[in-house]
């Protein structure tokens, strides 16, 4: 392996990244006659061979309706959808799969807390407290709600490096604030933020929080419990598991005083045109059909990072991180966005003179996939004055060599747009 | 490479450096701003005109490449001409720029044809219309802002 481990990594075990990389078909494909350098995990992960099967076998083998069904099928498909729920809950480390909903994704996941939880518990006057780092899907269900019930989103701010100001997110905190709701791991910036102390601050004055774990469950290891939030969401397809669904974790005490988001079937215990009484934890929230498949292959992606283990995981990323900052900062007239001392994954720069746009479709075609855009943070574009980013976002899977091979293309954009 | 070429000609990163017509009109007859949610280019078109003559026309705003160089070959292309010739234009640029890759050379764009290479990359088709929108709208007299979307 490539991989060179300064000697405080010496003690964890070493990525085969080799082999994990046979793991995912998709790698071997060829973009443009280059071979794939997938660099944009932030925006999806790809999805292992174990995944793929999983959602086959599932249809292949196992395909039913769950719940109700008296037949073979119907129960096997029901023990799958569960069992995914439970590996679930062993991954985040809830205390109960009750504790955990799923959903769409992320986004799907905020709804639900600010629908349910929000509208029973905030009102006029009342304040959410967010940071100038959110995804959009962490601003806009808030605004919608602000609007409904006349509350007010307050907003705390970051530095010139991404880092959060955590004493004026302390200084939002007031007798009226009824959440906060903020992301782990930044999308647009790497990010980290200090959620432990989030947490405690907000604990200290009875404030529930919401952490948006998108980008972090899959580059560290998550303990709700340990965390102690309120609400923990994430999305499975940027958790090597598949589009379409979602996951929100609730403290039981929360989930279960909480109205339903959604009415329709499998959410009740019984209709009649005068009352309808609704089902326990979690099917509370989990109206109509699932997405079953969703679920099963979510579940052969927890087991699949779990055998892999984060122990081995987080030194190989950090190693990437490290070793793209410093190869990207060769680059003339690169300037990184996003420099905070905690960061993970994420590499996203401006380069003088070369439009975001023009950078990723000249690296595209040298097979490096890149995103460009506000990646749905319009507000950190705002703050930098930038209009949009050039990001590269690592994961597993990727090498050094993938790195040499982004700077190589990057080259190429300084050739065509001299400065 | 030499895809890239096609599509980065010389004459369109020598009108992303240098664009021309590049301002405001003080005051201008008609004005439209276009907005690309995509890649967040923003830009606006003014116009001049003398009865259905365009006399005058500039842009500003920030994007890409080729959405800067395609805002600037668009007001070269159309300064002098009639409305109706402008937007007969942009018919023949947008199909030039959307045709599939074996269509035949483009008829009666002039020096717009640096960006055929454009209809090889989907994702970029909005760059080089984005200023044609915005030109439409202000020759709709439209004042919201109009996007690619
Ligand atoms: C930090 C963060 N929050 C929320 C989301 C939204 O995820 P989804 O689109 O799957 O709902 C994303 C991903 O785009 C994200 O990176």
């Amino acid at each position: 392996m490539a991989l060179m481990s300064s000697p405080a990594e010496a003690a964890a075990p070493a990525l085969d990244v080799e082999r994990i990389r046979e793991d995912f078909p998709i790698l071997k494909r060829l973009v443009r006659e280059h071979r794939l350098v997938y660099l944009d995990s932030a925006a999806t992960t790809q999805k292992p061979r174990a995944v793929l099967d999983a959602l086959a076998r599932y249809y292949a083998q196992g395909n039913a309706n769950i719940h109700r069904g008296v037949y073979v099928l119907s129960e096997e498909a029901t023990a799958a959808y569960d069992a995914a729920r439970v590996k679930v809950q062993r991954f985040l480390n809830a205390a109960a799969s009750r504790e955990i909903v799923f959903t769409r994704n992320t986004t799907e996941s905020i709804n639900l807390v600010a629908q349910s939880f929000g509208r029973r518990n905030i009102g006029p006057g009342d304040e959410i407290v967010i940071t100038h780092m959110e995804h959009h899907s962490n601003i806009v269900p808030w605004q919608l709600l602000c609007e409904q019930v006349g509350a007010r989103l307050r907003v705390a701010p970051i530095d010139d490096s991404g880092t959060l100001q955590l004493d004026a997110l302390e200084g939002l905190l007031g007798p009226r604030t009824r959440l906060v709701s903020v992301v782990h791991l930044s999308n647009s910036l790497g990010t980290i933020n200090p959620v432990e102390d989030i947490v405690a601050m907000a604990r200290a004055r009875d404030i529930p929080v919401l952490i948006d774990g998108s980008q972090a469950v899959y580059h560290m290891p998550v303990d709700v419990q340990a965390l102690g939030c309120d609400f923990y969401v994430c999305t499975g397809h940027k958790l090597y598991g598949p589009t379409g669904i979602g996951v929100l974790y609730g403290r039981e005490a929360l989930l279960e005083q909480m109205p339903p988001y959604q009415g329709g079937g499998d959410m009740i215990r019984s209709v009649t045109f005068e009352k309808t009484t609704y089902a326990d934890l979690p099917h509370k929230f989990e109206a109509g059909t699932p997405h079953i498949s969703g679920a099963v292959g979510l579940g052969a992606a927890v087991d699949y990072i779990q055998g892999i283990g984060f122990d081995a995981l987080v030194p190989h990323e950090a190693d990437l991180l490290e070793y793209g900052t410093a190869a990207l900062a060769e680059v003339k007239g690169l300037r990184i966005i996003g420099t905070a001392a905690r960061k993970a994954s994420i590499l996203a720069f401006v380069m003088k003179g070369a439009h975001p746009h023009d950078v990723g479709t000249i690296v595209d075609t040298e097979g490096v996939a890149i995103r460009t855009g506000h990646h749905c943070t319009q507000p950190v574009m705002d703050r930098y004055g930038v209009p949009a980013t050039a990001r590269a976002s690592v994961a597993m899977y990727n090498t050094r060599e993938e790195i040499d091979a982004l700077v190589r293309a990057l080259h190429r954009v300084r050739e065509m747009f001299p400065v | 490479m030499s895809d890239l070429r096609e599509l980065y000609q010389e004459v369109i990163l020598d009108h992303n450096k240098h664009p021309r017509n590049f301002g405001e009109i003080e005051g201008a007859d008609r004005h439209a701003d276009g907005y690309n949610p995509l890649c967040g280019d923003r830009l606006a078109v003014y116009l001049n005109l003398d009865g259905e003559r365009i006399t005058d026309v500039a842009f500003l705003g920030s994007g890409c490449a080729i959405s800067k160089a395609s805002a600037s070959l668009m007001t070269d292309a159309i300064k002098g001409r009639t409305v109706a010739e402008a937007r007969a234009l942009f018919g023949r640029f947008h199909a030039m720029i959307t045709d599939d890759a074996d269509a035949p050379p483009p008829e009666g764009v002039g020096k717009l044809a640096v960006l055929a290479g454009v209809r090889d990359y989907p994702t970029r088709v909005k760059c080089a219309s984005l200023a044609w929108h915005t030109l439409r709208a202000a020759c709709d007299d439209l004042h919201e802002p109009v996007t690619t979307e």
